[in-house]
């Protein structure tokens, strides 16, 4: 039976994890390739790396990191942040990645998805989707650069388009439950399921234990992410793990 | 020498680490005549199957592999397994190596596809593998399509996706596949690579 996966997310800021609410006052936790064994040994399923590097001249800096952290973990990982082109994926594909995500620059070139599923296949492309519900309650707004701009696109109407053009897989990140702490965002994770047919990944708002039990027990994701959890230490995964097993979800243990 | 078969396609490097990890002394090459004088072979592939195949009759190694595993081991990895197979039915039927039994077709399933994430294998027949790995072993699987009308003798391990048996792990002779990704396959895949390079 396929097992629900506990994915620890690492955001990477000139070659160090860093986290910080909406990308301010970011506080250093640590060296990625000593996270990423750390949670190689609590039995994560997957990693995500997101590149919060602002500048041009550090993002050699990250294929670094892909390939020490290919050569000392053997588990899937998924880097995203400042790929914009076929090449970009190409480099951090072979430096050891095995997915790459596409946020905002498949936003502003929707064909970079099918350019990169073409070459590499849809199986490594991942579309991250950052969503906010819209004023009137409608439905949800795709928005980028951490939320600050919305781009008046339908969430799910992108998100459709992007498994067309393919996406193998969406990580959705709820705005409205991105730092609240109070649970994943079980209405958008749904209406993005009964959209699509591809592995979902639920972001934003993790904030326990029963956080996890819930998304999976409401079929509402493949696979949870959480981020400041894991790396304050407040949860190991394996903790998660062994809670989502004595409610009877799968997991890998 | 295991010789890991670059044809342009697939993570190369991921199995490299992980023979590297194992001491496994291992080469990448796109050269029939380095290839040639490893004692084993690995065919990794991601992508499409039509793709993969295309690429490989391009670098001119199809006959080259169907000579070469005539009498060396063969581990193909994910799409690399599939090719084993006679044909597949992935965009047009497209012909493989054939050298096992069966046809390569697409996941009809209320489930998600690609199936993505750990899988539980099971155990088809008695095998000395199954004592090297832990007692539920769990294998990462990225895929869309899986073997289909295989000999039964052939499939040494499955795991159930919905109602599909896929098969994770087959082997006829000195040919070996596994669906999934033992180089990330944390011990159990490890373990799983350490079996091809010592038992087959």
């Amino acid at each position: 039976m396929i097992k629900k996966r506990i994915i620890p997310c690492l955001d990477v800021k000139d070659g160090k994890v860093v986290k910080g609410i909406n990308f301010v006052g970011l506080k250093e936790v640590g060296d990625p390739v000593e996270l990423a064994k750390k949670y190689y040994e609590q039995k994560a399923d997957e990693l995500v790396f997101l590149d919060i590097t602002a500048t041009h001249e550090h993002r050699d800096t990250m294929v670094h990191i892909v390939e020490q952290v290919a050569e000392n973990i053997f588990m899937p990982f998924t880097v995203g942040g400042g790929i914009r082109t076929v090449e970009d994926i190409r480099k951090i594909l072979r430096a050891g990645a095995d997915k790459v995500s596409l946020n905002s620059a498949a936003v502003k070139n929707p064909l970079l998805l099918q350019d990169g599923a073409k070459q590499f296949g849809d199986q490594c492309i991942v579309l991250a989707v950052d969503g906010r519900m819209r004023e009137d309650g409608s439905g949800w707004n795709v928005v980028i650069h951490g939320g600050r701009i919305d781009t008046g696109k339908d969430a799910i109407e992108w998100i459709k388009e992007g498994v067309r053009l393919g996406a193998g897989e969406i990580l959705l990140t709820s705005m409205d439950a991105d730092g609240t702490k109070k649970g994943y965002d079980i209405p958008f994770l749904k209406a993005v399921r009964e959209a699509v047919h591809v592995p979902v990944i639920a972001s934003g708002g993790c904030g326990s234990l029963v956080h996890f039990a819930e998304v999976f027990e409401e079929d509402a994701a493949d696979a949870a992410l959480a981020a400041s959890l894991f790396h304050y230490g407040e949860l190991t995964v394996t903790e998660v793990k062994e809670y989502l097993d004595q409610k009877g979800i799968p997991v890998r243990l | 020498m295991i010789g890991i078969i670059d044809y342009g396609m697939g993570n190369l490097k991921s199995v490299e680490n992980a023979c590297k990890k194992l001491s496994i002394p291992c080469m990448i090459s796109a050269d029939p005549d380095a290839l040639n004088q490893c004692e084993k072979l690995i065919l990794p592939g991601v992508g499409a199957f039509g793709d993969c195949m295309a690429n490989i009759r391009e670098k001119g190694l199809y006959e080259k592999i169907i000579k070469m595993a005539k009498t060396k081991p063969l581990l193909g990895i994910c799409l690399g397994m599939q090719m084993l197979f006679e044909e597949s039915e992935e965009k047009g039927l497209t012909k493989g190596f054939g050298f096992l039994k069966g046809r390569i077709i697409k996941m009809e399933t209320d489930l998600p596809v690609p199936e993505i994430g750990w899988n539980e294998l099971e155990w088809n027949q008695a095998t000395p593998l199954q004592k090297e790995l832990s007692d539920h072993p769990h294998a990462y699987y990225v895929h869309s399509y899986y073997a289909n009308a295989y000999e039964n003798e052939d499939l040494i391990a499955y795991s159930m996706y919905g109602d599909i048996k896929v098969p994770g792990i087959v082997k006829h002779g000195h040919i070996m596949g596994c669906q999934f990704h033992p180089e990330k396959s944390a011990d159990d895949g490890l373990r799983i690579l350490q079996y091809f390079q010592e038992e087959v």
